[in-house]
């Protein structure tokens, strides 16, 4: 950018405006996304989603059934607090209860689904390299992160996840009463025989999962320190999501025939309610 | 003339409301901020699933989430703070007869019964459908319901992280007592479930009890 560059007309100002694009962050979406340089395989024309998320940020996407979404902890502090809702049926949405009660599992890993309050699959959990994760705690709220932090405001350096939310459902019109408790990814809690709970912290920089949709997804991701994050100040690190289509990865998916049963009712309740719903030939 | 009877209330007072819920009903009322909730397991290991709002603002309710995390343990006994999603505070557990009540079981549901037990299960009445009948009485639907509480129930966490509902704690005319920290409304399913030990397999009634205390 040239600092010749005045702002003093219109025709000035537009020219200052035009020549900030182009900037490179380190907290910023690729668009399109199969502009981003390392798409699995190879495949840039599958890439549907590249962004990376600074911490104390959010982003949200509305993505098709049959995608990968990888989300990984570039630094080693990012944490993933994550809502899904059915795109095509926003009622419907992620339950955290479900989730770890129908597979008598309150860790999230690999193979782990992600239920809505109708009995079925939203997303499966399909790749885990960290093993850090939690469905137990939520996220933290404004006068929580105001008492660690100092505050916990959007416009704050450490944005509180129930803030960051607010704001990205409101951008799919849905309403603080359409946040139930959320998941999060990248910070574990293990819980004591006594009930106490105690953060693990992260599996360090690079650690990724990957969750496959079974439905169309309002997906909304906050990435802000978890509730039992020790760390006395907030520095939640940079969070990368990228997402492409994988309808074979689905497919290969459902084709399995070593599920637990309850995840197997779980795939059949999807499939029935998505077949019902959809014109489409018989076979 | 007044017939005075000792009353099971575990914080005395004067009784502003005595029911009984039936087996595999559901339940509300509004407590008064200061006023106490007794809930009796008159039969023994009764789940009684439970969310509150605040009366006046029912989009301020109860967070499993913001409720354990605060207190980084996952049960609720006696000190614990039913909180909201903004961390404040809605009701307080003041006494409890038992020792731990399940914070992340949720509701049962005719549609998370067919993942758990069988498609055979679809049209057995469920804790859902009773938050949906009688939230539908103050105005609430579907997007209301968040993770609840199941009083009595017990639901031990393993060290690889294997949870489930396991034989209760509790035992007949076991109670616990809430204190609400402002006017709140407290929805209430008396559990219908029978595929788990959460009921003991017999859905049984239990007793509601609303005490003013006396200091206030």
């Amino acid at each position: 950018m040239t600092d010749t560059l005045t702002t003093a007309t219109t025709h000035a100002a537009r020219d200052h405006a035009r020549a900030q694009a182009g900037t490179v962050t380190d907290g910023m979406p690729t668009v399109p996304a199969s502009a981003w340089p390392t798409a699995p395989g190879g495949r840039s024309s599958a890439m549907t989603w590249a962004e990376t998320v600074p911490g104390g940020r959010y982003t949200s996407k509305v993505l098709a059934r049959g995608t990968r979404l990888r989300l990984r902890d570039l630094d080693g502090s990012a944490c993933a607090h994550l809502l899904l809702f059915r795109a095509d049926a926003t009622h419907e949405r992620l339950n955290v209860a479900d989730t770890v009660k129908v597979p008598w599992q309150a860790y999230p890993g690999a193979g782990h689904p992600l239920l809505s309050d109708q009995g079925r699959v939203l997303a499966t959990v399909v790749a885990d390299t960290s093993g850090h994760h939690d469905a137990l705690c939520g996220t933290t709220h404004v006068a929580g992160n105001t008492a660690k932090y100092g505050a916990g405001e959007v416009h704050s350096s450490s944005p509180a996840g129930r803030a960051l939310f607010t704001v990205a459902a409101a951008k799919h019109d849905l309403a603080p009463r359409d946040l139930p408790p959320s998941l999060s990814f990248f910070h574990g809690v293990r819980v004591a025989g006594d009930g106490t709970l105690t953060s693990i912290g992260t599996a360090g920089a690079g650690a990724y999962v990957d969750l496959l949709t079974h439905l169309p997804l309002i997906v909304l991701i906050a990435n802000t320190a978890h509730p039992l994050d020790p760390a006395p100040t907030f520095a939640t690190t940079t969070l990368e999501v990228t997402a492409w289509r994988a309808p074979t990865d689905l497919d290969a998916l459902l084709d399995r025939t070593d599920h637990d049963p309850e995840y197997h009712r779980a795939v059949l309740n999807t499939e029935d309610a998505r077949g019902a719903a959809e014109h489409g030939t018989e076979n | 003339m007044t017939t005075v009877v000792a009353t099971p209330a575990l914080v005395p007072g004067t009784v502003v409301l005595d029911e009984t819920v039936g087996r595999r009903g559901p339940w509300s009322t509004v407590v008064a901020a200061g006023d106490v909730l007794t809930v009796v397991d008159l039969d023994g290991n009764q789940a009684v699933d439970t969310l509150v709002y605040d009366a006046h603002d029912t989009s301020s309710r109860y967070s499993a989430a913001a409720t354990v995390a605060a207190q980084e343990n996952l049960f609720l006994t006696t000190g614990s703070v039913l909180r909201d999603a903004d961390g404040t505070a809605l009701m307080t557990l003041v006494a409890d007869e038992v020792g731990n009540h399940d914070t992340v079981g949720g509701a049962c549901s005719q549609e998370s019964n067919t993942l758990r037990y069988g498609h055979h299960t679809k049209h057995q009445h469920a804790c859902v459908e009773n938050f949906l009948v009688e939230g539908a009485r103050w105005g609430l639907g579907k997007r209301d319901l968040v993770s609840n509480i199941n009083f009595f129930m017990n639901v031990p966490v393993e060290a690889d992280g294997t949870l489930g509902i396991v034989d209760g704690r509790s035992a007949p005319g076991r109670r616990l007592a809430l204190r609400a920290d402002r006017d709140v409304l407290v929805l209430v399913s008396n559990c219908p479930q029978i595929n788990n030990p959460c009921n003991g397999f017999d859905p049984t009634p239990v007793r509601m009890i609303v005490t003013r205390p006396e200091s206030r």
